[in-house]
């Protein structure tokens, strides 16, 4: 026996949630839509939403107004019990009074599977995460990675329509999370799961999202593949969540084709103009896009010609890249810096260059 | 229309068509009545016979509510009417349940403006019976299923329905005999209403006297006040003592110390009085010891407010150091630290810091034992004399020549107000009040030990009370061999013949001893009652912890606030309620389960809230995202993770049952005589002798009881080790019960 899978979309349509008769709001008027067999992300900030989403979909909590899609079918009002999700926790909840065999089979059992067949399954599915054999084991006699596994694979064997994860990684070490979420995202991929993902960390969310909706203060602030994001950032929110931006002021001289012509601190820059026009502008200047060269303590000529210049105020070495703070009369930036074989002092005088690569046009407010 | 409804409804037509509808004379077990002329027999028909044989016509319209929901073939889930048709059925069966047992009682119509309304009525009618529990059962269910249905709970039935059972439950057991009493209080003697009744027994130099003041005697609500907090001051005192020598030296018995704590448990509470009169009482052999040593004569002085005083610390002040050694170690060391880096000394670090920390934690050991000396009934009554205390007096009222219920209630009331209002105090004053430092951050360091002369105090006070309190022990087991304590103190084993003799005889064994009755009575009651105990308290803790509901603080206080009602005023109670129909229960062993179930319930619901809040909530909900109902999740992942709470639960409420007095001393019967009501009067017989040993054999039950349990639970935890052991990987270290949870949390 195989475990089969119908991937299912999911579809929240204008669903508010708020706490505490009313005062508390924790979605606000949300909407979105998740396609069959596509890994989403909910990125963001702690207190912004996303494990509510998450939880919504599950069926833990309920939608104050709105109405959830899964599979096409109205859950609004069904109870998590009812629901062909399945969701992996934070803090992965297996039952610590079952072995993992049990743990794994809970779901078939409850759901009136007979015994062989709820073995069956459970062994197809601890196959599938890489633990056969474990199965007789406690929970507690395992290491949190293959607990984690515990955890995917007793959500997996129910075949869900959606499968959520709720920070999956945020309890093992770094090493290892990078090794898991690859494993994750090569299973989704291999048995075309619809996943929904939540998370905080933004390189964790690039890395293994086919999209990434990023939530902030209990709405959507922008959605997109990881791509878009990063290169066309909606708000200087999101260009300043991933990636770490430096925002700062500039002016769109003019739009000519698909460029605008920038003033960045008497520097000019063609950018794509995303359709804003010409006037004050912010631009976010992503912290490996600007370039550093060290002028003489005593100024020459050719230091004249540099139109943009700043001071250095900390350096610091990381082994791999050198993280300066830089004073500008553009403000201060932060810059990273992968020349660590010609480090620039602190207290130095520095011109300034920026790689078109980099710089992106963002709204002022 | 799911199953279990059908089930439920089918109990409801068992109850109306074919089960006896009235009480049974001989007990709730009996099954008597198949063979006694059932179902013609008046007495044991059903209620559609009664309906229709013996002119009790009012039962016919329940029919009615049980006919409705068969309406449900034809209605959807969906439909806004499911949901109606339940709840009106269920609403409706309920209430006309109750009205009509309350209008027609033993002796024709229940109010009197019934009869001038509607002519005499010859007919009457006895409790409530098997009959009428199914019915009502069945409506309950069904009002709870329709509530589901109309979205209370998210349409969760199992949880609107655990609700809906214990909301009854305590209105039933608890509030409805609490307002029977308060209304008691203005019943005069001829039965009808009158305030006059109540402020004739309220304004009553007898309760509110202050004579004591010029030389006289004071009244009963003074006295008892008084008393409480001598108790309660001589108790925190002391258990705070008892605390800072377990968690701040380096005394070598500690370990010996807090088997204190476990004493109160398993004595019954009368059983230090009794213990002291054998040491001081006028010929007790500490008394005869100074009398010939210094040529006095032996005084009274134990009889009376310094006896009870005395005693009442003996018995409460475990408790208190129970509770403080919990406040004691909740300071947190790193403040401490922090004031001892600061340049003060211990003195200052004591008394600036760690004391105000302490504060609340002292003032709910206060409080604690304030309610607890209130409530107490066996000591005053052993050791009494003329110092009269409100729980005996409520006592004296209902059993005494006078036999004045009307002044049993307005006692009862001016208790329950005090201890009421201890019992407010201690949750809406010091509930906020709390500085428990306990983050569930690893705290490091040591606590500060105390300074040299803070030590000597402590080590001075109760090194001698620990020798005192195993003294007062041994001779608890000591008296029970004395042929008559002061005047014949040859060792003797008539005492343990005369309770717990077995002879012989023709027909095999007789259990001849006069005790072995109340023994069996106290042991299957007790073990009856803790089960169900463990039950209630369990899913009510369940409720509290786990699921969000309106109303839910006034539920929480509903279900702890049988905790604050004196055992006597619950007693008293009890009569006053279920002496009449419709619920008519004096007499039966089902009232003593009933009593133990609601005094105990508390216990359960804190263990269980504490064991409860251990287990993190995603548990729960990963449970219900596999699959699983709200029950299943109850039953196969929070049931088996609170085995230890419900093994502490099921003992605890058994113990209690058998060492609880004051209220059982009103309840028991002729067929149902308790232990502790037995020992209280071989002590009113001036019988001590024997008295004290039944007291030994019940700890020595008890104590037995709580080793097995403690042996199994032991077993069990040993076997989980092995198992980490056997599969060998570096995460069995810390093995046991608790600590996949506790990974759980921590990872």
């Amino acid at each position: 026996m195989t475990l089969k899978y119908r991937a299912g979309s999911v579809v929240f349509e204008n669903v508010t949630k708020t706490y505490g008769r009313g005062s508390v709001l924790a979605i606000d008027n949300v909407s979105f839509d998740i396609q069959p067999g596509e890994l989403v992300t909910l990125l963001g900030p702690s207190g912004c939403g996303k494990t509510t989403t998450l939880r919504m979909i599950a069926g833990l909590e309920h939608a104050s107004s709105g109405r959830i899609l899964i599979g096409g079918k109205d859950v609004t009002q069904l109870p998590a019990t009812d629901r062909d999700v399945s969701m992996v926790f934070q803090s992965y909840a297996l039952f610590p009074h079952m072995s993992v065999a049990e743990n794994v089979g809970y779901g078939l059992s409850v759901s009136g599977n007979s015994k062989a067949e709820t073995r069956e399954k459970a062994e197809e599915g601890l196959r599938l995460v890489g633990l056969a054999g474990y199965g007789d084991r406690l929970p507690s006699e395992l290491s949190g990675g293959q607990q984690q596994r515990v955890a995917v694979a007793r959500a997996l064997v129910l075949e869900p329509e959606v499968l959520l994860l709720d920070e999956p990684l945020s309890n093992l070490d770094a090493k290892l999370r990078r090794h898991v979420r690859t494993e994750i995202r090569d299973l989704q991929q291999e048995l075309g799961l619809t996943a929904v993902y939540v998370t905080h960390d933004q390189e964790e969310a690039l890395a293994v999202s086919d999209r990434i909706i990023v939530m902030n203060n209990a709405v959507i602030a922008q959605q997109g593949t990881p791509r878009e994001l990063y290169e066309q950032p909606a708000s200087a929110f999101i260009a300043d969540f991933i990636g770490d931006a430096n925002l700062v002021e500039a002016e769109i001289r003019e739009i000519s084709g698909d460029y605008a012509v920038v003033d960045l601190g008497g520097v000019t820059q063609e950018l794509p103009h995303r359709g804003y026009r010409p006037g004050p502008i912010r631009v976010a200047v992503r912290p490996d896009a600007v370039q550093l060269t060290a002028l003489d303590p005593v100024p020459t000529a050719t230091a004249g010609e540099m139109s943009l210049k700043g001071h250095i105020t900390h350096a610091t070495y990381l082994g791999s890249q050198m993280h300066y703070s830089v004073d500008t009369p553009l403000g201060p930036l932060f810059v990273i810096d992968g020349l660590i074989d010609t480090p620039i002092a602190a207290g130095r005088d520095v011109g300034i260059g920026f790689s078109r690569r980099g710089l992106a046009l963002v709204p002022k407010n | 229309m799911n199953r279990m409804l059908w089930f439920w409804l089918l109990a409801g037509w068992t109850g109306f068509l074919i089960l006896p509808w009235y009480q049974q004379e001989y007990g709730f077990w009996t099954l008597e009545w198949l063979t006694d002329g059932y179902p013609f027999y008046a007495d044991y028909a059903p209620a559609i016979l009664q309906a229709t044989l013996y002119d009790r016509g009012w039962l016919l319209p329940l029919a009615i509510f049980l006919i409705l929901p068969l309406a449900l073939l034809r209605v959807a889930r969906q439909d806004r009417n499911y949901a109606r048709i339940l709840i009106l059925s269920g609403m409706g069966g309920l209430v006309y349940l109750l009205v009509q047992g309350f209008a027609i009682g033993i002796s024709g119509w229940g109010f009197g403006f019934l009869e001038s309304l509607f002519g005499p009525l010859d007919v009457r009618q006895y409790g409530l019976g098997y009959g009428a529990l199914f019915c009502a059962a069945s409506f309950l269910v069904l009002l709870c299923t329709g509530l589901a249905a109309a979205g209370a709970m998210r349409g969760d039935v199992f949880v609107t329905s655990a609700i809906g059972v214990v909301v009854a439950l305590v209105a039933v057991f608890v509030f409805f005999p609490v307002s029977r009493i308060l209304v008691g209080g203005f019943v005069d003697y001829d039965g009808a209403l009158s305030g006059a009744a109540f402020a004739r027994n309220f304004f009553n130099n007898g309760v509110w006297g202050v004579g004591c003041l010029s030389g006289g005697y004071c009244g009963v609500a003074w006295n008892t006040a008084i008393l409480a907090i001598l108790t309660a001051t001589s108790t925190t005192l002391l258990g705070l003592t008892f605390a800072l020598v377990v968690t701040r030296t380096a005394f070598r018995w500690k370990k010996s110390l807090r088997v204190l704590t476990v004493l109160p448990i398993i004595t019954p509470p009368f059983v230090i009085g009794l213990a002291l009169i054998l040491l001081f009482g006028r010929s007790g052999a500490a008394t005869q010891f100074f009398s010939d040593l210094l040529g006095v004569e032996a005084g009274r002085w134990l009889y009376g407010l310094p006896g009870i005083w005395l005693a009442q610390t003996l018995s409460f002040t475990p408790i208190s150091f129970l509770v403080l050694i919990g406040v004691v170690e909740g300071v947190s060391p790193s403040m401490e630290e922090a004031s001892q880096t600061l340049r003060a000394n211990r003195w200052q670090t004591f008394t600036q810091v760690s004391l105000p920390l302490m504060r609340p934690g002292l003032a709910n050991a206060f409080l604690l034992s304030f309610i607890e000396s209130m409530a107490d009934f066996g000591n005053p009554m052993v050791l009494g004399g003329n110092y009269d205390v409100l729980s005996t007096e409520i006592f004296f009222a209902i059993v005494g020549a006078q036999n004045d219920q009307g002044r049993a209630a307005v006692l009862a009331v001016v208790l329950l107000f005090f201890t009421l209002s201890a019992f407010a105090a201690q949750r809406f004053w010091l509930g906020r009040k709390s500085y428990a430092t306990v983050s569930g951050k690893a705290d490091n360091g040591a606590h500060v030990g105390l300074n040299r002369g803070l030590k000597i105090v402590c080590y001075a006070t109760v090194i001698p009370w620990a020798i005192f309190t195993v003294v007062i022990y041994a001779m608890i087991f000591y008296g029970g061999f004395v042929r008559r304590f002061g005047f014949d103190n040859s060792l003797t084993l008539a005492n343990y013949r005369d309770a717990f003799g077995v002879a012989i005889g023709d027909h095999g064994i007789v259990w001849s001893g006069a005790a072995w009755d109340s023994l069996w009575t106290t042991i299957s009651i007790s073990a009856i009652a803790a089960p169900l105990t463990a039950i209630v308290g369990l899913t009510t803790a369940y409720l509290l912890v786990r699921q969000n509901f309106r109303g839910k603080n006034a539920f929480e206080f509903g279900t702890m606030l049988s905790f604050a009602i004196p055992g006597t005023v619950i007693g008293v109670s009890y009569i006053l309620a279920f002496n009449v129909p419709p619920l008519e229960l004096t007499g039966t062993g089902v009232i003593l389960v009933i009593c133990f179930i609601f005094r105990n319930m508390p216990v359960g619901v804190r263990g269980g809230i504490a064991a409860m809040s251990q287990l993190d909530r995603s548990l729960d909900e990963a449970s219900l995202t596999l699959g699983a109902n709200s029950f299943t999740t109850f039953r196969r992942v929070i049931l088996p993770l609170l085995r230890p709470a419900i093994v502490a639960a099921l003992v605890y409420s058994f113990v209690r049952a058998i060492t609880s007095v004051s209220a059982v001393i009103f309840l028991v019967s002729a067929d149902h005589n308790m232990a502790t009501s037995y020992i209280i009067g071989l002590v009113e017989n001036g019988r001590y002798g024997v008295a004290i040993a039944y007291c030994s054999v019940l700890i020595v039950v008890m104590l037995a009881a709580i080793v097995s349990v403690q042996l199994a639970v032991g077993k069990r935890r040993l076997r989980r080790e092995d198992r980490i052991n056997d599969t060998d990987t570096d995460t069995g270290a810390n093995g046991g019960e608790t600590s996949p949870i506790l990974r759980e949390k921590r990872s």
